[in-house]
C-alpha cells in the first residue's frame, strides 16, 4: 500500500515496509553488476574469437590425422615408434614451465612489481628458445634418417603439424618480447593490461596445443 | 607458493611424465595398448582444460567465454577419442 503523499514520487522512490518488486529488481541488478565486475575477460573479446578459431582449426587437423590413422594404423605405428619421444616429452615440459613463468610474470605486473616480472619473462623466453633448438635437433635427426614430409602420410602430418605449431611459437616469442618490454615500464599494468593479458593467453594457447600435438604424434599411434 | 596455479602446474608436469613413461614400454596385449592410448589422448584434453581454466584465467571469465572454451575441450576431446577408438 503506497501512502497518498508519496504517490507523486517516481515509483522506485516509494518506501515500503517490505521490498516490493521494484526494489527487488534494483537489488538483483546491482547484484548482477557486482558479479559481472568480478568476472573479467582475459585480454579482450575479439582476441578470443581468433584464439578459439585457431584452436578449432587445429582440432580439425587432429581429427583428420586420427581419421587417417584408422586406415593406416600399421604404417602410422611404425613411423610413430621411430620418433624421438624424449625430445617431444622434454618440449612438453619446457612449454609447461614457460607457461608457469608467464602466469607468475603477469601476476607480478598486476601487483605493480615489474622487477619481479622481468626474470620470469626472461625464463619463459629461454624456454621458448630451448623449444626451438630441440625442435631443430629433432627435425635434423629425422631428415638425416631419411624421413621427409613426402615419405608417407604420417610424416606429412608430423612435419606440417609441428611446423605450423612452430610458427605459433615464433609469433609467441615476439609477444614474449613485448611482455619483456612491459617489465621495464613502471605503470605497465595501468597502461597495457589488455595487451599483457593477450600476449600471455596466446602463449598459453601455444602450450595447450603442443600438449595435444605431442600426445597425438608420439604417444597415441602405437601398437 | 602453494596456491592453485602452482598445484595445477605441478600436476600437469607429473601427468606428462607419467604418460611419457607409460608409453615407453609395451608389456601388454594389443587391446590394452589401444585403450592406454585412448586414455592418454583423453588425458591430454584434461590437461589442456586446466591450462585454459587456470593459466588463461578462464575460471574467472564471463560465463559465455568459459563455456565456449569448455565446448572446444568437450567437442574435440570426445570426437578425437571416438575417431581413434571406435
Amino acid at each position: 500500500m503506497k501512502p497518498s503523499a508519496e504517490a507523486d514520487l517516481p515509483e522506485f522512490l516509494w518506501i515500503d515496509d517490505e521490498p516490493g518488486d521494484d526494489e527487488l529488481q534494483v537489488e538483483s541488478c546491482e547484484a548482477r553488476l557486482a558479479v559481472d565486475s568480478r568476472r573479467r575477460t582475459p585480454g579482450e573479446g575479439g582476441l578470443w574469437i581468433f584464439l578459439l578459431g585457431d584452436m578449432s582449426l587445429f582440432g580439425f587437423f587432429f581429427l583428420t590425422f586420427l581419421s587417417y590413422n584408422r586406415t593406416h594404423r600399421k604404417e602410422f605405428a611404425a613411423a610413430a615408434d621411430g620418433l624421438l619421444r624424449p625430445l617431444g616429452a622434454t618440449n612438453t615440459l619446457v612449454l609447461l614451465i614457460s607457461s608457469y613463468c608467464v602466469v607468475l610474470a603477469v601476476r607480478a605486473l598486476a601487483a605493480g612489481t615489474p622487477n619481479r616480472a622481468r626474470p620470469l619473462v626472461l625464463g619463459a623466453m629461454a624456454c621458448a628458445a630451448a623449444f626451438v633448438v630441440l625442435k631443430a635437433v629433432e627435425w635434423t635427426h629425422e631428415v638425416s634418417a631419411g624421413h621427409t614430409p613426402g615419405e608417407n602420410l604420417f610424416y606429412l602430418f608430423y612435419f606440417v603439424m609441428t611446423g605450423v605449431h612452430l610458427l605459433h611459437v615464433l609469433v609467441g616469442g615476439v609477444l614474449l618480447e613485448y611482455l619483456r618490454r612491459r617489465t621495464h615500464t613502471q605503470d605497465a599494468w595501468e597502461l597495457s593490461r589488455v595487451g599483457i593479458e593477450a600476449a600471455a593467453v596466446y602463449w598459453h594457447m601455444v602450450d595447450l596445443l603442443w600438449i595435444v600435438i605431442f600426445t597425438l604424434l608420439y604417444l597415441v599411434c602405437v601398437g | 607458493m602453494r596456491d592453485r596455479v602452482t598445484l595445477v602446474w605441478l600436476a600437469l608436469m607429473v601427468i606428462t611424465c607419467v604418460t611419457w613413461w607409460l608409453g615407453a614400454d609395451h608389456p601388454f596385449r594389443a587391446e590394452s595398448i589401444r585403450l592406454a592410448s585412448a586414455l592418454a589422448l583423453g588425458l591430454a584434453f584434461v590437461k589442456a582444460r586446466f591450462v585454459g581454466l587456470d593459466f588463461m584465467e578462464l575460471r574467472r571469465a564471463p560465463v559465455h567465454l568459459r563455456m565456449a572454451f569448455e565446448m572446444w575441450v568437450a567437442a574435440f576431446g570426445i570426437s578425437t577419442v571416438m575417431v581413434f577408438l571406435v
